[in-house]
């Protein structure tokens, strides 16, 4: 008989896509079938009727033929006799193999730590002035313009601006505040004396700011001669009495009672340096300027804060879009910076303030989207670790999961097994996550200046640290539970299990290597934007700043005594020999605090829109910070004509375009000055900046701050009592208040420490748990390897050719993490460091330092192993078999 | 007693699956059908319904008889078990008891 065969394709697709459990049946089934019709009808309707057949039994036409679970029906998975056989065993496996188990839950522990610090930080951030109930309605109201192409924004208001929002725009207002800035103030009852920071506020902020009286009433501030004090400061200044009704005074001069007492404002809102409140009225009292700027409307000087609270039937928008041109109203003449007034509502005021030149907003609120990003991926970090682990560790396992199978296990159980496993190990790991946490914190909230704290009454937070702790068992669990518990118990269990091998080995070896590449990239990544964030502050740091800071301290003019007796101050203050010499001036070298136009010179364009840093000086300011002449000479008593003297900055001369400046006139206010000569720039205001145009003029009227020299060849400790003396005989109502300047400038660089020490902080983390996994899987490559190395040392392989090979791929891996890293890294800091005028540049050592860097890290961890491998004496490991 | 419902098509495989009488498999079954009723099945169809019933726990297979003409493959034989056998009495039974309730003239009259 011609024996002719079913058509091949059709054959083909049917041993592929069959179940495999009928396919033997029914591939014979049909080959009978087929026979049978090409015998009866001939060849070509059998083909098609074969065709037709395959179809009817692929999927989806096709049952598949169950396995008999109807018999397990009542074995339930979760039986607690079954639960606590997971747990036993998992407790088992656990302390079996120690070193996995620290490895798995110490590195756990460690990211979930760093991921609820991170959660804590993030709700701290995003809490922030939640304190005051009124936080959906309040707002700051602001100035912005553009001048010389760059957008800016100011919370500086002119002292008319309270009295026209209350009365032309009253409608759209509960309350409108106006608000002094935050200054040390000197606070004395009887003989205490307390130098304190406060407001002077409207008369409605404690009821806008909805203030806690622990005593006394919010009414008490529309009394021009009253004072609320902060709860603390109530009890520095009076014990536990009652304050209230008590008279005290504010610097020396104001006499005032005690009205309230309010709960302090939390570390976490704007407000929390207001240890007191004083009446707007009574700043007027004091000041009559202002009260002249204010009801005689000067426009032109920007000293104030006005805060509002929108009316209720009203949104910011709307308002914001209301008042937008007052400013232009009343100063036509400034038409050209395009000025508008807005409000920033208070949910805006901590993380979106701050704007690029552009206008767009570049608060803090970028730090929470970066520091959540990492917390994610060091959580990240920790999990693949976890799965990493699992999954190498699977071979010992599969003979386990090969005998339950073998017993009877079903698949679902087998999951419900390894998710146990993983949830108790994340349970474990939680406990100690908390520990460690608690034991952080105080340092943590040193860095970050925060004072949190872990939220143990919330529900919420329990809620969603148990949510988040399931997710990570689970996602973390869920790779070896859906792997491991598919394996095939007759492949398991033949014995040498060269399939198995295959499985475990080569296949599942791929998604392992992705994920140590993810892990080294975010490693290498951070190791790069740290050293950059460092690299930067030390270039700003080495910045030259034009004068010298060290033994240069400033004390605040806070009473009228100090500025009156100049003279007599300074020579008594010499006569201690403590110091070399002492100044006055309008504001501390490290702080440009007032700009100015108006200018005029020889020279100048008339539409030039003149903008220079002002500051008073006396004469002796240039010998006490010791600023650097290039033309021309100090400010000297020996010139009377110096009276009206000026002294230029570099950049000063350029701006104004200048040529031989030295002996020109230039006039401010109706007044002439003489340049008598030109210093190098002093880096006054941020170290990230370029240096403002700055003129420095001969002025004892307008002075803030004494800066004094202290005497370098006595130590501070002997000098400054000797100088506090003197203080004390000078101006005996206050206390001694002094500021290192080297201090001040260092405070500059804060915010960025900051950041460089949290990156610094997460960095070290994320290697730590990176290479905690790599040590895991080293070590099990190298137990799983333990035959082979012995063969080929018995065949006369040395040691170092066994650390390579075993080293190899790691460091294979590492490379490539730092291939992808490196571009990531120039990507984000080149758009970090666009935000500094005053840059360091990348440079490829950076990124190379960094490969190296966590090149070395990554052979060290894995050196440990393989050596550790290779020197093993291969008698032990091949005798076993 | 729990009563499984058995659709007309299972009814009449578990039938041949009867007749067949332990040499009942895929091939058997399709040809005793096409031969006995004139139906053309997909084989598809009957290989379902024959798992079906297994499920059901009307007729129990196991393998056996390679052949050379199925490429030395073995065949999944069917045989009808106890509580197979008892439904299909009981179906019977229930038609029986129908017909009896039949009245006389009804199905003549239609008939004609």
């Amino acid at each position: 008989m011609n024996k002719s065969s079913p058509p091949r394709f059709a054959h083909w697709l049917l041993t592929k896509l069959h179940p495999d459990d009928t396919l033997e049946e029914v591939e014979g089934d049909l080959d009978e079938l087929y026979t049978y019709w090409s015998t009866r009808s001939g060849k070509t309707q059998a083909t098609l009727r074969y065709l037709l057949n395959v179809v009817s039994v692929l999927p989806p036409f096709v049952l598949r033929r169950k396995t008999n679970k109807q018999q397990y029906h009542n074995a339930s998975n979760y039986r607690l006799a079954m639960l606590s056989n997971y747990l036993k065993i998992a407790y088992r496996s656990l302390v079996k193999h120690k070193g996995y188990s620290f490895i798995n839950i110490g590195g756990l522990a460690v990211g979930m730590a760093v991921a609820i610090l991170i959660g804590l930080w993030i709700y701290d951030e995003l809490s922030f002035d939640r304190y005051f109930q009124n936080y959906d309605r309040i707002a700051k109201v602001l100035q912005t313009g553009t001048f010389e192409g760059e957008v800016f924004h100011g919370g500086y208001n002119p002292a008319p601006m309270g009295p026209e929002l209350r009365t032309v725009y009253g409608d759209n207002f509960s309350h409108v505040v106006m608000s002094s800035w935050t200054d040390d103030h000197i606070l004395a009852y009887g003989d205490k004396k307390l130098s304190k920071s406060g407001n002077y506020l409207s008369a409605n902020a404690p009821d806008m700011l909805t203030l806690k009286m622990l005593s006394g009433t919010r009414a008490g501030l529309k009394d021009p001669s009253s004072i609320l004090l902060s709860e603390s400061v109530a009890y520095a200044l009076f014990g536990t009495a009652d304050p209230v009704g008590k008279s005290m005074k504010i610097d020396n001069k104001l006499d005032v009672n005690v009205t309230g007492v309010y709960e302090d404002f939390p570390y976490n809102t704007e407000f929390r340096d207001i240890k007191f409140i004083a009446p707007w009225e009574l700043y007027l009292l004091d000041q009559p300027w202002i009260k002249e700027a204010q009801d005689s409307g000067v426009w032109g000087n920007f000293s104030w804060q006005v805060l509002v609270q929108i009316a209720p039937n009203t949104t910011f928008k709307t308002v914001s879009e209301k008042i937008k041109d007052i400013r232009l109203k009343h100063s036509p003449e400034v038409a050209f910076i395009k000025p508008k007034v807005i409000l920033q509502p208070m949910r805006e005021w901590h993380l979106y303030t701050g704007w690029d030149k552009a206008g767009n907003v570049e608060g803090r609120i970028q730090y929470v989207w970066l520091f959540g990003i990492i917390g994610v991926f060091v959580l990240l970090l920790a999990c693949i670790n976890f799965m990493n682990l699992s999954t190498a560790r699977s071979e010992k396992r599969a003979k386990e999961v090969g005998i339950r199978k073998a017993v009877g296990s079903l698949r679902s159980q087998l999951i419900s097994q390894f998710f146990s496993e993983s949830l108790l190990v994340v349970a474990i790991a939680f406990v100690l996550a908390i520990l460690l946490v608690q034991l952080t914190l105080p340092f943590f909230n040193d860095v970050a200046d925060k004072r949190i704290g872990i939220l143990w009454t919330s529900p919420v937070f329990w809620l969603l640290i148990i949510v988040f702790s399931l997710l990570t068992g689970l996602i973390a669990g869920s790779y070896p539970a859906l792997y491991l518990s598919s394996f095939q118990p007759i492949k398991v269990l033949k014995g040498t299990g060269s399939s198995l091998r295959f499985r475990v080995g080569r296949f599942t070896s791929i998604p392992r290597q992705v994920l140590v590449v993810i892990q080294f990239t975010v490693s290498v990544t951070l190791i790069i934007g740290t050293v950059i964030v460092f690299q930067q502050i030390e270039y700003a740091k080495n910045r030259p700043v034009g004068y010298d800071r060290s033994g240069l301290i400033t004390v605040a003019i806070n009473t009228p005594e100090l500025r009156q007796h100049y003279n007599a101050l300074r020579n008594a203050l010499l006569e201690t020999g403590a110091i070399v010499d002492m100044s006055t001036s309008s504001a501390p070298a490290t702080d440009l605090k007032s700009q100015n136009s108006g200018f005029d010179w020889e020279g100048k364009d008339l539409n030039f829109k003149d903008n220079l840093g002002t500051i008073a000086v006396s004469h002796d300011f240039g010998k006490t910070v010791g600023w650097q002449f290039v033309k021309g000479r100090d400010l000297s008593r020996q010139f009377t004509s110096d009276s009206s003297g000026m002294v230029l900055n570099e950049t000063a001369v350029r701006y104004m375009g200048l040529k031989d400046p030295v002996g020109k006139q230039i006039r401010w206010n109706g007044k002439v000055f003489r340049v008598v000569g030109i210093i190098k720039d002093m880096l006054m205001a941020s170290p990230f900046e370029p240096v403002l145009q700055t003129v420095y003029m001969l002025n004892y009227d307008w002075a803030n701050v004494i800066n004094i020299k202290l005497n370098p060849v006595r130590s501070a400790s002997e000098s400054l009592p000797k100088i506090e003396a003197v203080f004390r005989k000078f101006n005996p109502g206050s206390p001694f208040d002094y500021k290192f300047t080297d201090q001040e400038y260092a405070s500059k660089f804060a915010a960025e420490e900051r950041i460089g020490k949290l990156g610094l902080l997460f960095t070290v983390l994320a290697i730590f748990i990176s290479c905690l996994g790599l040590f895991g899987l080293a070590s099990f490559v190298a137990e799983q390897r333990t035959k082979e190395i012995g063969i080929r040392k018995v065949l006369g392989a040395s040691v170092t050719s066994l650390w390579q090979l075993l080293s190899k791929d790691f460091v294979v891996l590492v490379l490539i993490s730092c291939l992808f890293a490196a571009p990531t890294a120039w990507y984000f800091m080149g758009r970090w460091l666009q935000k500094y005028s005053y840059h360091t540049t990348l440079s490829w050592g950076v990124f190379a330092a960094a490969s190296v860097g966590a090149l070395s890290v990554t052979l060290l961890t894995v050196s440990f192993q393989s050596i550790k491998a290779a020197l093993m004496n291969p008698v032990r490991s091949l005798r076993s078999e | 007693m729990r009563r499984t419902y058995l659709g007309e098509f299972e009814e009449v495989v578990l039938l041949m699956v009867a007749i067949l009488d332990g040499e009942g498999y895929g091939v058997t079954v399709s040809q005793a059908l096409e031969e006995h009723t004139g139906r053309i099945v997909t084989f598809g169809t009957v290989h379902n319904t024959l798992i079906r019933l297994e499920e059901k726990g009307f007729v129990r297979s196991e393998l056996g008889g390679a052949t050379a003409e199925r490429g030395g493959r073995r065949k999944r034989l069917f045989r009808i078990t106890a509580l197979g056998s008892r439904a299909l009495q009981e179906i019977q039974q229930l038609r029986q008891d129908l017909w009896q309730l039949l009245p006389p003239n009804t199905l003549q009259l239609n008939g004609i």
